[in-house]
């Protein structure tokens, strides 16, 4: 059966707080904390971009993997800060973890959906024997305009995933995507920053598809909330995924282990499937999960995994998740933060 | 002058309505008026909105709402004064069917806000102060109602508690009322811990941002009579006036002078008195407005307002209910749309459909709605009869 033969995270060490920058524009931090349940992001070193973040968890994943980089047959990156707008992020993801030359190679884009639409594609073609195993990244260092609401959470990591016949941990039991034409959030061609619809982004939006991709994986598979050990969402702030979880049928504690966006933000194409590294983190045999992204514009994929016994001998191969947003981290101020993110630049 | 009265009501969903354009959300209620007026024809018609070049990009809604509603080629009128737009075509109404011009008049609002963001909506909302002499400096109307707020605290005593409880008390009234857009009870606490938006005031002391429509068909009361309607709802007063449209013109900014001159108008041709008025709708566009506007109309001492909310003078069951439909707080504010919708819920008190929210044995009643600080306000008394 086809699904995951290797996973692997990668968050900068780097963080701000909701406070420091309500300070900066006068915002009432304290209803950002409890109104969207953030407390701090991760940002990322000058050095570090969409690129680096994929290699550095696409290594995570081959160590998981233990295979032979060059039996990778796909290299597909998705993101909505691929560096260069002509020249994919993917040939030097590819390159990097010794995958090339023979390996087709896209990148995706899709809001914060590129991650899973990556992943979807990939398991796809591997499913069909396209090749023997394909490498899927969600990386973004995302981009929030000054004083916006989406300063608080825009934020900075990657999730990779291969996926393969053999070694299989993590079976794809359904896949499912749900998706229509909404304008609720965009960047054009040569702005910087995003702009979006405020309170249009919810309902009609992030709900209505992930409410679609859900109920549609879930009746495809005459399934029940309960079946699910875990359950993650796309998380732009910490109340979405909560709320669109008991709209759904789930507990807290189902949504719990893979709910990272309080401490790290809205790593946007790896949101969700960062959740789902900190969920196969702590995931015991036999155990389902059901994860479904959102991205602007806009869609979800959902997909059901089965975990087998085999996640005992991959999981500890690589550092774990919640170690990277736990772990050693550095905090830095407000103009810091502008300078690393390129907000502001020297004369 | 004829006398007028008003002989059916309709009022749709309000809230954040992606899927309707402004002609839809119009028409729907304006279906719902004439249905319940159970007449065949329009003679005329006033529709009141603020903005909707602003808010949908789309002026001359006039021709285009008549178009839509299949009323072609009667006349058709949009009327605009900011916030008080839809005050002003239920007074171009009466005015119309008292005079003898028409007999069968339809008078409506409307409003569709949230296809701009909230930057475009502040905007939008502006444009009903003075743009060169406020808006170019800066001042949003939150801003201008906050400076509004400090004034009374300072020269009366009002307290931000005091100000907490109009948002309270028009939340109680709207939860039992199934048309409003947040029909749910909050605290003094939840208003005082809410998101500040121009200080003393928070979010919970604003109204908010609505797409919705409100309509109603006036006609005289002699054929009101003919059709058998009961109760006859009567205008039986009409005041309209305006002041300075800046807020640092004015000798007192917590004074709505328009409000308090509009009002005298009305009790003149009513014969009627404060006293007289056994529940009022008022433009509660932030929770000091109710307060400085119960004052202008006469219902407490100037400076009285803050402490007739605490002393529950102004609640379902107080001396003087005021918003007994939620409010603008609680029911939603499609600018345009809130002078008719004022109507609407004296009309539902008269005839005894207020639910739970009923006012017994109300017999007069009163609606007060006002543009930008109360550059214009239009007040109006209603007999049952």
């Amino acid at each position: 059966m086809t699904g995951i033969v290797g996973y692997g995270a990668y968050i900068p060490r780097y963080r701000i707080k909701v406070e420091e920058i309500a300070k900066v524009w006068g915002a009432d931090a304290p209803a950002y904390k409890k109104g969207l349940m953030l407390e701090e992001k991760s940002v990322p070193f000058p050095d570090q971009d969409t690129i680096t973040l994929s290699v550095e968890a696409s290594k995570n994943a081959l160590q998981r993997a233990d295979i032979d980089p060059r039996e990778i047959g796909a290299v597909y990156v998705g993101s909505e800060s691929h560096p260069y707008a002509v020249k994919p992020s993917g040939t030097i993801v590819a390159e990097a973890v010794g995958a090339n030359p023979d390996c087709h190679c896209a990148d995706f884009e899709f809001a914060c959906k590129a991650g899973t639409e990556a992943m979807y594609v990939c398991y796809g073609l591997v499913k069909a024997g396209e090749f023997k195993y394909g490498l899927a990244v969600g990386a973004d260092t995302s981009q929030g305009a000054p004083g916006d609401a989406l300063e608080y959470s825009a934020s900075a990591g990657a999730a990779a995933f291969i996926f393969g016949k053999e070694k299989v941990f993590a079976e794809v039991e359904a896949t499912y995507s749900y998706m229509s034409d909404t304008p609720d959030f965009w960047r054009r061609e040569y702005q910087y920053y995003p702009q979006h619809g405020g309170r249009f982004t919810g309902e009609q939006a992030y709900f209505k598809h992930i409410l679609g991709a859900a109920r549609g994986i879930i009746e495809k598979t005459n399934a029940q909330p309960e079946d699910f050990n875990h359950v993650i969402f796309h998380q732009p702030n910490g109340k979405f995924p909560l709320k669109v979880g008991k709209m759904l049928g789930f507990s807290r504690e189902q949504i719990e282990a893979g709910l990272l966006v309080p401490k790290i933000g809205n790593t946007y194409s790896g949101s969700s499937p960062l959740g789902l590294t900190a969920v196969l983190d702590i995931a015991k045999s036999g155990e389902r999960i059901l994860i479904v992204s959102f991205g602007s514009g806009a869609g979800s994929d959902a997909f059901i995994f089965r975990v087998t016994e085999r996640i005992n001998e991959v999981r500890d191969k690589a550092p774990k998740t919640r170690e990277m947003i736990d772990g050693k981290k550095f905090y830095v101020d407000y103009g810091t933060y502008a300078k690393f993110r390129g907000k502001i630049l020297k004369g | 002058m004829r006398e007028v009265a008003i002989i059916g009501v309709g009022m749709n969903e309000w809230g954040e309505l992606w899927e309707k354009p402004l002609r839809e959300i119009f028409v729907e209620a304006a279906l719902l008026a004439i249905d319940d007026a159970g007449v065949k024809r329009i003679d005329s018609m006033y529709v009141g909105s603020m903005s909707s070049g602003l808010f949908v990009g789309q002026e001359h809604i006039a021709s285009l709402l008549a178009d839509y509603l299949g009323m072609t080629p009667i006349p058709s009128a949009r009327v605009e004064s900011a916030c008080a737009s839809g005050g002003l075509a239920l007074r171009q109404g009466f005015i119309d069917v008292a005079s003898g011009m028409s007999e069968i008049v339809l008078v409506g609002g409307v409003e569709k806000m949230t296809d701009v963001g909230g930057g475009e909506a502040t905007f939008a909302l502006g444009t009903a102060a003075d743009q060169e002499y406020e808006c170019y400096h800066g001042v949003t109307f939150p801003g201008l109602y906050a400076l509004i707020a400090k004034a009374h605290m300072h020269q009366y005593g009002t307290t931000r508690e005091q100000m907490a409880m109009v948002a309270v008390k028009n939340h109680r009234n709207g939860s039992k009322n199934p048309a409003a857009q947040y029909p749910f009870e909050i605290t003094v606490d939840d208003v005082l811990k809410s998101t500040l938006v121009a200080d003393p005031l928070r979010l919970l002391d604003c109204s908010p941002i609505t797409d919705g429509a409100a309509a109603a068909v006036l006609c005289p009361v002699e054929l009101a009579k003919k059709l058998k309607k009961d109760p006859i709802v009567k205008i039986i007063g009409s005041g309209h006036a305006t002041d300075f449209t800046a807020l640092h013109s004015k000798e007192d900014i917590t004074w709505p002078a328009a409000t308090a001159k509009a009002a005298e108008r009305a009790y003149k041709m009513s014969e009627k008195k404060p006293g007289d008025i056994d529940f009022v709708e008022v433009h509660d566009c932030f929770t000091i407005a109710e307060i400085c506007v119960t004052e202008a109309l006469g219902l407490f001492e100037k400076g009285q307002g803050g402490k007739a909310v605490e002393k529950g003078l102004t609640s379902l069951e107080g001396k003087i209910p005021v918003n007994t439909s939620g409010g603008l707080k609680s029911k939603g504010h499609p600018v345009g749309a809130t002078g008719i919708a004022q109507v609407i819920e004296v009309v539902k008190q008269f005839r005894e459909e207020a639910g739970e929210r009923q006012v017994k044995d109300a017999k007069i009643g009163m609606t007060q709605n006002m543009g930008g600080t109360g550059g214009s306000c239009l007040v109006h008394i209603f007999e049952k009869e």
